[in-house]
């Protein structure tokens, strides 16, 4: 293992910043996009809701590794030329926005209905209630499930090794072969990712505690 | 004219009719006590007042704006007209300050020095400053629903709108409510609207009382009628008969 470490440290390395910057860019647009779908889901408005509704289940319900060819294939075919990185990005991230939302969701809707009818009579609107008393208290409510859905959001960036996305895994298939030391190659790799999803399941608990 | 007018007013859940032929006139400054059994109508009644409950047919006036009419904005009407829930509904996330200073920063933009001298008026009003800093959380029912009161009244609405406020607290807290309470429709021009069981509370300070049951109003009566005369209605006089005796 550490001369797997010693040899391709360098590849090690990119892979690692590509895993972690897919992550990152997806997490944040996941995280928006996600909580955007949730309120529309919870929204009075019935069109919003259906919205809402489609795009969860469409995104949730077909693997994550055909949304992400269909980016990396069919969208260069007929739109735009994107990079094996940034189809999976985009894959990555509209995947995890659906399970985001179906979070943030219960979130919204574990909070008591009172609190919404106590701001709305007090004279705020929906969009300020919303804003100011019903989402700090969902988002309370949904860190640990939330929590859950950025670690499987970092793993799943393993996808980018489909689509030349020079991340973690695909360094790993690369090394595997080269080195022909498959166990070492995989055992090193796993550690890498480990050392990503310890410290976001750490800062998760830890956020939990001081928001309690 | 009137703060609240009710004419014809049908509301229903459904196929459920849950207000029948409501016709109900609150003038400025009055203090008028809703009571009737479970279930006769009066939360939904108080209710449709503020838009938290839509109403099917007829007209409802309220600070001179028909609520039955889609044009009317209804947190113009809000900002007027304040609510105090049975479950008192305080932001569980901001502070007792916080709760009572919100919607008049970000609905009346009111200056926060100013802000804060007012919230901390209706604090001592209601006799609760030392629980400045603290959540709703942290508070007994009774000091909540202070807190609650405080909330509506820093918004210095034309009416104030009551559902139950007495009805989950503990014996012992239910004065302290009520004293407050008391205290307001005396000193203020204040229209006030109260769902209560309380009668020494609707005896003493509501200039009516409405009777409702099974969706209609039944009786409306000044309060020396209704509890020193008699309610012409035999039901209300049955139901009053009931809670007094007990």
């Amino acid at each position: 293992m550490i001369s797997i470490f010693q040899n391709y440290g360098g590849e090690l390395l990119t892979g690692l910043g590509q895993t972690l910057l897919c992550s990152i860019i997806a997490l944040i647009f996941a995280l928006i996009i996600g909580s955007a779908f949730a309120i529309m889901e919870t929204m009075p408005n019935k069109a919003a809701r259906i919205i809402a509704r489609v795009y969860i289940e469409v995104f949730r319900n077909i693997p994550l590794l055909v949304i992400t060819m269909f980016f990396y294939v069919v969208i260069p075919m007929y739109i735009v030329k994107i990079s094996g990185f940034a189809s999976g990005t985009i894959g990555l991230t509209l995947y995890s926005s659906a399970f985001i939302a179906e979070t943030v969701r219960s979130g919204i809707q574990s909070v008591d209905p009172g609190q919404m009818e106590g701001a709305r009579a007090n004279g705020l609107s929906y969009w300020q209630s919303m804003r100011y008393i019903i989402l700090p208290q969902a988002f309370r409510y949904v860190i640990p499930p939330l929590g859950n859905q950025f670690i499987n959001l970092v793993k799943n960036s393993s996808v980018l090794a489909f689509v030349a996305g020079f991340d973690l895994m695909y360094q790993a298939n690369v090394i595997a072969s080269d080195s022909l030391k498959s166990m070492s190659t995989y055992l090193c790799v796993g550690l890498l990712y480990l050392v990503l999803t310890l410290p976001l399941s750490y800062y998760m608990r830890h956020l939990e505690k001081k928001l309690a | 004219m009137a703060m609240i007018e009710f004419q014809d007013v049908q509301k229903y859940y459904g196929s459920f009719h849950a207000l029948k032929d409501i016709n109900l006139k609150i003038e400025a400054g009055e203090t008028v006590v809703l009571i009737g059994p479970s279930g006769s109508g009066k939360s939904t009644l108080i209710r449709t007042v503020n838009g938290l409950e839509t109403i099917q047919k007829g007209k409802l006036i309220v600070n001179g704006q028909d609520l039955a009419n889609k044009k009317t904005d209804i947190n113009r009407i809000r900002k007027n007209v304040g609510m105090v829930f049975q479950h008192f509904n305080l932001y569980a996330n901001k502070t007792v300050m916080e709760n009572i200073m919100l919607a008049p920063r970000i609905v009346l933009h009111r200056k926060e020095d100013e802000n804060r001298k007012i919230a901390l008026e209706l604090l001592d009003r209601v006799g609760l400053r030392s629980q400045a800093e603290k959540l709703p959380a942290q508070l007994s029912g009774g000091q909540q629903q202070r807190i609650a009161i405080a909330r509506s009244l820093a918004m210095r609405p034309k009416c104030l709108l009551f559902d139950e406020p007495t009805s989950a607290l503990d014996p012992e807290m239910i004065d302290d409510v009520l004293n407050v309470m008391k205290d307001i429709a005396r000193d203020s021009d204040m229209t006030m609207l109260v769902v209560t069981h309380e009668m020494g509370f609707a005896r003493e300070v509501a200039n009516r009382v409405v009777f409702m049951d099974d969706g209609r109003i039944l009786e409306d009566d000044s309060s020396e009628k209704f509890f020193d005369g008699e309610p012409s209605n035999e039901r209300a006089r049955q139901f009053l008969g009931k809670i007094i005796t007990h």
